[in-house]
């Protein structure tokens, strides 16, 4: 939450009386202490709270939904020894060349800035090792990146930092962002902290400045100018690479569509708890929809259209069990993407930091402020010091487990489901806990067949 | 038209241009050859019919000729040899080119060689809004008018226009120079005139002689980035 140029006193968190309930003291549920924060630190600062991670309010999510294992309409598979499958093709509408991955878990976009070099070769030996791929970010391609990453989707904004025809053709896909969950209609950031020789020289930037990336693409608007936009990139590549379209969960059911229409191969789909290394706290709260509700539409849409399946559909924001990737998967994804979850899985909020955290006013498990390049753990940073804490081995060899207790998680739910491919998981296998998950997943209330706004009643 | 192999361009590259008549090969044929095109051939495209993404992607030394007018993108990407085009061209002309040279001869569209990293694109004519939004170090000659919001967050090159400028010129600009013959509507968020020095008279003249102009660069008024916006800043807010 530091903005640059704007001194923010160093605050202790102020300890709270350890006998609150004996003094007769209620906290307020509308101004309760993280708001009251809120409102002193605008009133100090006079500029909006910017901070990374994603949406921290509770919403509906996978959390609120179960499965149904198999019984005596349904056989189970045998664990270990009946197969599972995890494999996923994607992008084999129109590119010659899809891409073909072990695991459906993929490493969500990320770019070298907001992440540090280690960071990023470390996300690419992880997602190599178990055969997945990873994701550029705003800022364009690294050679570190190229060189670990076995599939490499190539990340094309709005801003165009460092786009250029020669890493195009490296790309083994190449995403449009249209938008982010975490800010759906908000641009880039990142804070002069970040902004480096090597950054600033990757991005035809001044070092040190606060830079506040495009929102809109500079060379088309809407669906019809995107359809040609992606006949353009098809034609530099050749037809070979698969063209995938990656959108904040606003309006998934219409963007869904219009991706389809506009000639995606694939749609990344970002709910509002997706992670991002900056953006305004207010934005992140406030906008986007959660991923829970996306996913049922994306997949209407489609179905209406014939697509399911055949454009792929990766659902990010806020996937971090097996449990969750196969929720996902049973509502119809084909893949997932996960962010925040992997820099975890790298160090991130580690509490052998827990010293440091306190120091820069935060503490491991709350530490946000990515944006400020002073991560303990070294990932979120472009501090040389910080950056050297990080092994990018070691922390790759940290995700590569993480990624496969991820995918065995998924298998072990989609066997007791019965099911010898994730894929076949489906909405039937599932239930919601929740009047509300189960509007918005729609999927039956547990115990009941009603799904409010489809079908039955109490 | 079924494929245009290389082999074959380079067996006709020797008596003159590689002709390929648009009206009956695919644009796909065309492109797919232009990669696999060697250096120093010559190209002539026939009946272009405002098709888009033609010639996009070009990555060897050669020089090629579009006969009439351009839909979209243009040239996409260019990375090197010479593009000219004899008409109009539509949206994103040469957008992200890399270096070489495009040539409309006719007026572009919209984000005329929009984020382009390097090269040069002349447009004779005009070019629509947004023209050289979020450059990146390619230089623009424009021989007429320029539409509203052109040069918008401009990182760097240098953007020449003969004639005049529309509305938010160079909005949020960073270190590109903008050059203007005529009037400008407004200039947009922390852009503003700054002196024409002898250095800078030096690189106008150059550009407009890559351009094949003859204009005066002491005619011209010189623009530019207060650099007021490259922090965040309580005084700003209504600038953000
Ligand atoms: C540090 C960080 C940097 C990110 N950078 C980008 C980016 O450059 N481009 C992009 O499309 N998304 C970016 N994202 C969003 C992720 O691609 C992804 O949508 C999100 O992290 C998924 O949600 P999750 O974090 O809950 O897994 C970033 C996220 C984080 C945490």
């Amino acid at each position: 939450m530091t903005i640059t140029s704007i001194p923010v006193p160093a605050q202790a968190p102020a300890a709270a009386p350890a006998n609150i309930a004996e003094l007769g003291l209620r906290e307020s549920a509308t101004f309760d202490r993280a708001t009251i924060a809120d409102i002193q630190r605008a009133a100090a600062t006079g500029v909006y709270d910017i901070r990374g991670w994603g949406a921290k309010r509770k919403v509906p999510h996978f959390d609120d939904l179960l499965f149904l294992g198999a019984s005596m309409s349904r056989y189970p598979l045998e664990g270990y020894r009946e197969k599972c499958d995890t494999d996923v093709v994607l992008g084999d509408r129109y590119a010659s060349r899809p891409l073909h991955l072990a695991t459906p878990v993929t490493i969500a976009g990320m770019s070298f800035g907001a992440l540090s070099a280690n960071a990023k070769e470390a996300l690419g030996r992880g997602a190599s090792e178990v055969g997945t791929s990873t994701t550029t970010g705003d800022g364009g391609m690294t050679p570190e990146e190229r060189g670990q990453s076995k599939h490499l989707v190539y990340q094309y904004l709005p801003s165009r930092y460092g786009m250029n025809p020669d890493d195009l053709r490296k790309a083994d896909a190449i995403e449009i962002v249209l938008g982010q969950g975490a800010k759906p209609g908000g641009g880039g950031m990142l804070l002069g902290q970040k902004i480096t020789e090597r950054v600033a020289g990757m991005r035809t930037l001044p070092v040190g400045i606060d830079q506040r990336s495009a929102s809109r693409h500079p060379d088309w608007t809407g669906p019809d100018d995107l359809e040609i936009k992606i006949g353009e990139l098809r034609e530099i590549t050749d037809w070979k690479t698969p063209i995938y379209v990656k959108i904040g969960a606003s309006r998934p059911y219409y963007d869904t569509a219009l991706a389809v229409k506009s000639g995606a191969d694939v749609v990344v789909l970002d709910g509002m708890q997706g992670g991002t290394a900056a953006t305004q706290q207010v934005f992140i709260e406030n906008v986007g929809i959660p991923t829970l509700a996306a996913i049922p539409q994306a997949v209407q849409a489609l179905q209406e259209l014939g697509m399911h399946r055949k454009v792929q559909l990766i659902v990010s924001g806020g996937i971090r069990t097996g449990a969750d990737v196969a929720k996902a998967m049973a509502l119809g994804a084909d893949a997932v993407a996960i962010g925040t979850a992997a820099l975890i899985a790298l160090g991130d909020n580690d509490p052998r930091y827990a010293a440091e955290y306190s120091a820069l006013g935060s503490a491991a498990g709350f530490y946000d402020d990515f944006q400020d390049g002073r991560d303990p753990a070294g990932i979120t940073t472009q501090d040389p010091e910080l950056s050297s804490r990080l092994d990018p081995v070691a922390a790759g060899r940290r995700l590569a487990n993480y990624l496969r207790v991820l995918t065995m998680e998924a298998q072990t739910i989609a066997r007791a489901c019965g099911k010898s491919h994730l894929h076949n998981l489906e909405p039937e296998d599932l239930v919601a806990l929740t009047i509300e998950a189960s509007a918005m997943a729609r999927v039956p209330l547990a115990g009941t067949s009603w799904i409010p706004g489809v079908r039955g009643s109490f | 038209m079924v494929t245009l192999t290389a082999p074959e361009a380079t067996a006709r590259a020797l008596d003159g241009p590689t002709v390929v008549d648009l009206a009956g090969a695919p644009v796909r044929d065309l492109n797919q050859a232009l990669h696999q095109a060697a250096d120093g051939q010559s190209w002539t495209i026939t009946n272009p019919g405002g098709k888009h993404s033609l010639a996009v992607g070009i990555n060897s030394d050669v020089s090629v000729t579009i006969e009439g007018h351009a839909g979209y993108y243009a040239a996409g990407m260019h990375q090197k040899g010479t593009v000219k085009i004899t008409g109009n061209a539509g949206v994103g002309l040469a957008e992200n080119i890399m270096s070489g040279t495009v040539h409309v001869e006719g007026d572009a569209s919209q984000s005329a060689a929009a984020t382009g990293h390097g090269g040069l694109v002349v447009i004779d004519g005009n070019a629509g809004a947004r023209c050289g939004i979020s450059m990146k170090g390619v230089d623009i000659v424009v021989g007429g008018n320029i539409g509203h919001m052109s040069a918008f967050m401009a990182q760097a090159g240098r953007l020449v226009v003969c004639g005049d400028a529309g509305d938010a010129l160079g909005d949020s600009i960073y270190e590109a120079r903008i050059y203007v013959k005529g009037s400008v509507a407004s200039l947009g968020a922390d852009c503003i005139e700054k002196p024409l020095k002898a250095e800078h008279l030096a690189e106008l003249a150059d550009l407009l002689a890559a351009a094949g102009r003859t204009d005066n660069p002491a005619d011209f008024k010189r623009y530019g980035s207060a650099r007021n916006l490259y922090h965040f800043h309580v005084d700003n807010s209504t600038a953000y």
